[in-house]
């Protein structure tokens, strides 16, 4: 609620605030514009929406001054199908630069905030900047910024402050990721003949479907997905050593059961010339020889 | 994650029961702690919404802000906060022992010793998780600068008297609480994690009722419980084991506080518009029973947190405390009776940034309190310490054989040889120094220098090495060693590769003697620049 009512005071007035804050941020001395043109962005669907969206960043980039197109609408494809993205507002500066503006109502108090908040926005700016450079590169004269605008609430008050982020890291790897992610088409040729996510199917039904879907489960997931509890309680059915964690996964080498792991420090299982076994054999027996101890056996002098 | 406590965590999946990571408390709990359960309202970015609060587990005093959005309801809010948190601590800041400080005296320049004051015990804050921390950092924060009509009559939206005072000391706290191994203000999930490991990841380790769970679950499997505690809704759709906040559940937020805030609201308008003396008695009990519900549901999801804390502290009061726990107490006092000693002198609240020195400072501070707190969590706790051996920074082995030998000085004092056989393999090079505890002293040690390693000599075929050490000192001053100061063979013995105590790298200079080029920007520190209060506007979140 106060993030709406925030947005909706930083974009007031034609934009001319955020404007301001903007080139105070990004300006280098220079001085805030007086107006800004605000495109009408309108249009029916999100396809004719980002085909206006694309159309008024051409039009502002040949013109030449300052504009602001509140909520565009961009088209990224997304393993291989197309995704649509909507960034709270793109800048066109009138030497053909774009800058995103990431809008977030978590307050920036004395300068800093939350560092895992900003981490988000800056991994959501950097998608927008990515889907901006699929457009910039048909536009003549255009170039995307790589460093969006923060807005946050000043302290504690309802003032708008502004930092600004550098997203070539996050922009990098997201690229990377997005090239190495399996196409949609591949994943569904793998799945059974007529699987469906229909919600309309009964419970069962659905369950059977989203098995069929392999997921890698990890804790991070629990704060993104909605499936997570689903494959949170899959992994540890079978007792995946990652349902505890992706770095203990890369502790434990070639060792990926829990089941397993234990046989492997117990001495039940595993070859003891294997590093990762005789280290755990090692941490089992110190541990063991610790709790014994605490029994009246030898401790620490 | 150590291999060690990850093979706990992988026991604890095993088993279904959380597993020992220690053997006694590393972290000191005084008798009566205050505990703080707050909850912020969703959407308003730290406002606060109610919090229990006190020391006494059957009578914990409930604050509640019926309308999170009201600056008035607010400020009464923190003026309560003020009035259940200031009168204990102050009760803590009035009991002083005398105490001996090294000071530089100003005129000769030498180290002199200072009687002070020093806090006999000081008041401890627990929180029931991390972000109960930083919640208590950012009330501290919002408050401190605020003034009160005493301070400037001019001021807008002047401050209960007491609120700027809680903002220091809970600004100190959440500051204390980045200290390793400090014990002044601490979450419960915290405390909790420090001494068991579970069957599931650090993140799901936050929620604290899923962590207690673990730990002591009521019957049967923790693993179920914890999945009970995550989980498990009533027929309304609210959850059984509430968050431990600060923020709140969703569905508790949409389906139970906004309805209940809603009628508030409409009472308090309806207060404002009653036309005569009795209809404004009859909406004014509509009000206060609008405010009645709003505080009997936050009293609803506040209580099962204030009762899991409780019950974590139960839990950590069965483990006999560390005995060098008790040295960072003693720190934690230091520092309480600073902060007490500069509240009295009149000193303005801490700043909002820290100047150049104060943040070099600081860090220093805390990296030496690392290392003490590494060091001295392995000396008290041989399960840590095998965590440590396990990493090749200590070992543990048998005196095999001693050998006489003498410094080649004029004067030769003993430097006898130790063999000592062990299966562990430290990370030994020439003249590493190790350390051994004596006789139970926490503080003092033995040092000794590695020489070589000792060839042949495996008894029934197992493998082991021996590895000959130097003793070089507490020895004594005569030729020969003092009694029980030198190893004898059939000695078990734990040797470290870290130093026992630790100190810090050389004292910082004084900020007067701080070089420019160190000390930040000119100006910067000093009088005249006295942080100002907050701009207040009229939709302040805190």
């Amino acid at each position: 609620m106060r993030g709406n009512v925030f947005e909706a005071k930083v974009k007031a007035d034609g934009g001319m605030e955020l404007l301001r804050l903007l080139v105070e941020r990004l300006g280098h001395g220079a001085e805030a514009p007086a107006e800004a043109k605000v495109p009408d962005l309108t249009a029916a669907g999100p396809e004719g929406r980002a085909a206006r969206t694309a159309l008024a960043l051409r039009e502002a980039t040949a013109a030449g001054d300052w504009a602001l197109l509140d909520h565009p609408m961009l088209a990224l494809e997304v393993a291989g199908s197309p995704a649509y993205l909507e960034p709270d507002a793109v800048v066109v500066h009138p030497d053909g630069t774009w800058t995103v503006v990431e809008i977030k109502s978590f307050p920036m108090v004395d300068g800093s905030a939350d560092a895992a908040k900003v981490g988000a926005a800056a991994r959501q700016s950097a998608v927008y900047v990515l889907a901006l450079e699929r457009i910039a590169a048909v536009t003549e004269g255009a170039e995307v910024g790589h460093q969006v605008l923060l807005v946050c609430p000043k302290d504690f008050s309802n003032l708008p402050t502004a930092s600004v982020v550098d997203v070539r890291k996050q922009r990098a790897v997201t690229d990377r990721q997005l090239t190495r992610l399996t196409r949609v088409e591949d994943i569904a040729a793998a799945l059974p003949e007529g699987t469906t996510f229909d919600p309309d199917r009964s419970p069962e039904e659905l369950g059977t479907a989203v098995e069929a879907v392999p997921a890698a489960y990890a804790p991070e997931c629990l704060a993104a997905c909605e499936l997570a509890f689903h494959c949170r309680a899959k992994a540890r059915a079978e007792g995946a050593v990652e349902s505890l964690g992706r770095s203990v996964r890369g502790e434990l080498g070639g060792l990926t059961t829990v089941a397993g792991v234990l046989a492997a420090a117990a001495g039940k299982e595993g070859d003891p010339a294997d590093p990762t076994v005789a280290a755990l054999r090692r941490a089992a027996a110190l541990r063991a020889e610790a709790l014994a101890g605490v029994g009246g056996g030898v401790a620490c002098r | 994650m150590s291999l060690i406590s990850t093979l706990a965590r992988l026991e604890a999946v095993d088993s279904g029961r959380a597993q020992p990571l220690a053997t006694v408390r590393h972290r000191h709990l005084t008798d009566r702690p205050l505990v703080l359960v707050p909850l912020t309202t969703a959407g308003e970015a730290g406002a606060p919404l109610g919090a229990l609060v006190g020391t006494d587990r059957a009578a914990p005093r409930l604050l509640a802000v019926p309308q999170p959005r009201d600056r008035d309801l607010r400020f009464a809010f923190l003026a309560e906060l003020a009035e259940a948190v200031l009168p204990h601590i102050e009760a803590y800041a009035d009991a002083v022992e005398p105490a001996e400080r090294n000071e530089v005296d100003p005129g000769t320049g030498k180290k002199v010793k200072v009687e002070v004051e020093l806090c006999a015990d000081a008041a401890q804050l627990i929180v029931p998780s991390r972000a109960g921390i930083d919640f208590v950092r950012l009330l501290g924060r919002s408050m401190r600068f605020r003034r009160t009509v005493e301070d400037d009559p001019d001021t807008p939206f002047p401050a209960p008297a007491r609120v700027p005072l809680l903002g220091r000391w809970l600004t100190h706290y959440g500051e204390r609480a980045r200290v390793p191994g400090s014990s002044l203000l601490l979450a419960a999930t915290d405390l909790v994690n420090r001494h068991w490991a579970t069957g599931q990841s650090s993140l799901e380790d936050q929620h604290l009722g899923a962590l207690l769970a673990w730990v002591d679950p009521p019957g049967g499997s923790g693993a179920e419980a914890a999945l009970r505690a995550e989980l498990e809704r009533d027929r309304d759709g609210q959850l059984i084991c509430p968050p431990a906040g600060p923020a709140t559940d969703p569905a508790f937020d949409n389906k139970l506080l906004a309805p209940a805030i809603e009628r508030y609201d409409r009472a308090r308008s309806a207060l404002g518009a009653a036309e005569d003396g009795l209809d404004a008695d009859t909406r004014l009990g509509e009000l206060s029973g609008a405010e009645r519900e709003i505080r009997s549901l936050l009293a609803g999801v506040l209580l099962p947190t204030w009762d899991a804390v409780w019950r974590g502290l139960d839990l950590l009061r069965e483990l006999p405390e560390g005995t060098r726990a008790q040295d960072r107490w003693t720190r934690d006092r230091w520092s309480f009776t600073g902060h007490r000693d500069r509240v009295l002198a009149g000193e303005p609240p801490q700043p909002r940034r820290d100047d150049a020195v104060t943040a070099a400072q600081k860090l220093a501070s805390r990296e030496t309190a690392q290392a003490q707190l590494d060091a001295q969590e392995a000396l008290d706790d041989p399960l840590v310490l095998a965590g440590r051996r396990l990493a090749g920074e200590a070992f543990v082995g048998e005196v095999t054989e001693v050998e006489m030998a003498y410094s080649e000085s004029k004067r030769p004092s003993p430097r006898p040889l130790v063999t000592v056989r062990t299966e562990e393999r430290p990370h030994l090079g020439e003249r590493t120094k190790v350390y051994r505890s004596l006789d139970g002293d926490p503080v003092r040690s033995q040092t000794a220098e590695f020489v070589a390693y000792a060839t042949g000599e495996t008894e029934d075929g197992e493998e082991a090495v021996g590895l000959v050490l130097r003793i070089m000192d507490r020895m004594g001053r005569g030729k020969e060693p003092a009694p029980g100061s030198v190893p004898e063979p059939g000695d078990r013995i734990a040797w470290t590769l870290f130093e026992h105590d630790q100190r810090g790298g050389p004292k910082l200079p004084d900020p007067e003697d701080t070089p420019w080029t160190h000390g930040g920007p000119p100006g910067a520190v000093g009088p005249g620049t006295a942080e100002r209060p907050d701009p207040v506007t009229p939709e302040d979140l805190l």
